[in-house]
């Protein structure tokens, strides 16, 4: 069964990608700003999306992939 | 005149063969190439670099070879190119970036090309290509975009949009290039042409710009799956300078190519693979599995997250390799893999990590279907080419990005390094269509039986684009 799903509450994407950016030593253009909290905001869904498949703890990510 | 081949459109099989007969010298099919290229290119651009004087030398040597008695390789003569992230000597590997330009010149060939020249083809150049892989559209800010040589008004697909090109347009029988999420899958849908997309860690990578090492691939393109067979044939074998290159002895397809699909089962994959597409992209794959006699259909589990997975981790595997570029030199990147990029830097470690983990599952499961299938078929694309520069399309009545969706149906298939073959599709008079022939890991040769059998039975093809040189 998938785990229930708590409602997180909806992040300042702009407020992140400033900090984060700072974290990573990155410099943040005003004028790319948008994009890049567009890009963030595909990302989080795309996370979301795998974060709600129900994994057990013992599945771990092979140390090399192999097909 | 008029009744001799024209040998800077004909197949590598006919090449090699005629070359290793001596009724055709390999000098005179790479100056045919070159002349090609030269007229035709220009309308194109698949080509950011023309080898000429090295594409002669290798030729002459090839004729000389034969002039001494020596046995030529399975390539002999065979003119083909690469896309700009192999390691060409001589060359700084530019991988489609600005920044890249200033390397120094690589001290020696990728390891592929250097196969490729053992087995007798000749290199005649390096091709166009999304800037650092991260496309499907064919489009590049600093050296132009790749045209679709079907209709010069549409993308190429991308990332590898000039290795399509120069096939689809007759330049080259045979090209180079890499998949990671769908880079070879995808121009070769828009162009019409046959790509094969390995098992994951089958050819090296070795002396190849990298972009997402964990779902990187290289495989060739070219006009029929027989010229496909020959390549990876001669591309095949162990590498200790690719980490993820296997121990595995070659396992040559040419030979078995004409086996006919016998007793295989083949099914066309349903649910996530039917939707979000126009109508022609599954009546393509209706198509093939008519051409096919089949009927069954399987369901490929949690591809959406499958999907998703490969997103997250290309966005940020992608980045980390980047990271110091967009520190020093963000302003010099294409601004549409730049945003991408960033953002990708900024992804929270444990989602990069559950997407792995994810993966381990997601593998397993799709194993299990091949228990019961060996080759499942799906679309290459969501539709056909794109209009050049288009931004949107509508995909069942919503509105999507068009550069990060393009390759829906193919990400969820090479995350877990299955081995494809895309074929190309032509329902009417509009532009090519792809299918993916699907197979296990480490049956590259089935698949290849597969597509050789709809080449054979007339259901797919790849012609040479209709273009005249530039008045």
């Amino acid at each position: 069964m998938p785990a229930p799903l708590t409602e997180p509450p909806t992040p300042d994407l702009d407020a992140f990608a400033a900090h984060a950016a700072d974290m990573l030593g990155l410099t943040l253009n005003s004028a790319w700003t948008a994009a890049v909290v567009a890009n963030l905001r595909v990302l989080r869904e795309a996370a979301d999306l795998v974060g709600a498949f129900p994994l057990p703890d013992e599945a771990e990510a092979a140390p090399v992939f192999t097909a | 005149m008029s009744d001799r081949p024209d040998w800077s459109r004909a197949p590598a099989s006919t090449i090699a063969r005629s070359v290793a007969e001596g009724s055709v010298a390999a000098s005179d099919v790479a100056a045919a190439a070159l002349a090609r290229i030269a007229r035709i290119d220009p309308q194109v651009n698949s080509f950011t670099d023309i080898l000429s004087e090295r594409a002669m030398a290798r030729a002459e040597a090839v004729d000389a070879a034969r002039g001494r008695g020596e046995t030529l390789g399975p390539l002999a003569g065979v003119p083909f190119a690469v896309k700009n992230l192999f390691d060409v000597a001589g060359l700084p590997t530019r991988a489609g970036a600005r920044i890249n330009r200033e390397r120094p010149p690589a001290a020696r060939d990728a390891a592929l090309i250097r196969r490729m020249e053992a087995a007798g083809a000749c290199l005649v150049g390096a091709l166009n290509m999304g800037e650092y892989a991260y496309d499907f559209t064919g489009e590049n800010v600093h050296d132009g975009d790749t045209k679709n040589p079907h209709d010069l008004g549409h993308m190429s697909g991308g990332s590898s949009g000039g290795s399509g090109g120069a096939v689809a347009a007759g330049l080259v029988p045979l090209a180079l290039a890499s998949d990671t999420n769908g880079s070879i899958r995808v121009p070769s849908a828009f162009c019409g042409c046959f790509g094969l997309k390995p098992t994951y860690g089958r050819l090296s990578r070795a002396g190849s710009f990298p972009f997402v090492g964990s779902l990187d691939h290289l495989g060739p393109m070219a006009r029929s799956s027989l010229d496909l067979a020959l390549a990876y044939d001669a591309m095949q074998g162990p590498d200790p300078e690719d980490p993820a290159c296997v121990v595995r002895p070659p396992e040559p397809t040419v030979a078995g190519l004409d086996a006919g699909i016998g007793d295989l089962r083949i099914a066309v994959a349903g649910g996530y693979f039917a939707c979000r597409g126009h109508p022609e992209a599954f009546a393509a794959v209706d198509h093939v599995a008519r051409a096919l006699g089949c009927s069954r259909r399987v369901e490929i589990p949690e591809a959406a997250r499958a999907r998703a997975s490969a997103y997250l981790i290309t966005a940020a595997e992608g980045a980390a390799l980047h990271l110091d570029r967009l520190r020093t030199r963000a302003s010099d990147f294409d601004p549409a893999v730049r945003d991408r990029l960033i953002a990708g830097a900024m992804l929270p470690a444990p989602f990069v990590e559950r997407a792995q983990r994810f993966r381990r599952w997601y593998r397993a499961a799709v194993l299990e279907l091949f228990g019961e299938v060996d080759v499942i078929l799906a679309p290459a694309t969501p539709c056909r080419a794109p209009r050049s520069g288009q931004k949107t399309f509508l995909l069942d009545g919503v509105e999507w990005p068009v550069r990060a969706n393009i390759g829906l149906f193919t990400q969820p298939i090479s995350f877990i390094g299955l081995p494809v073959v895309a074929v190309p599709v032509w329902l009417d008079g509009g532009l090519p269509l792809g299918v993916q022939v699907i197979a296990a890991p480490w049956r590259e040769a089935v698949a290849l039986r597969v597509a050789h059998e709809l080449e054979r039975a007339g259901a797919v093809r790849a012609p040479v684009a209709t273009l005249e040189p530039e008045t």
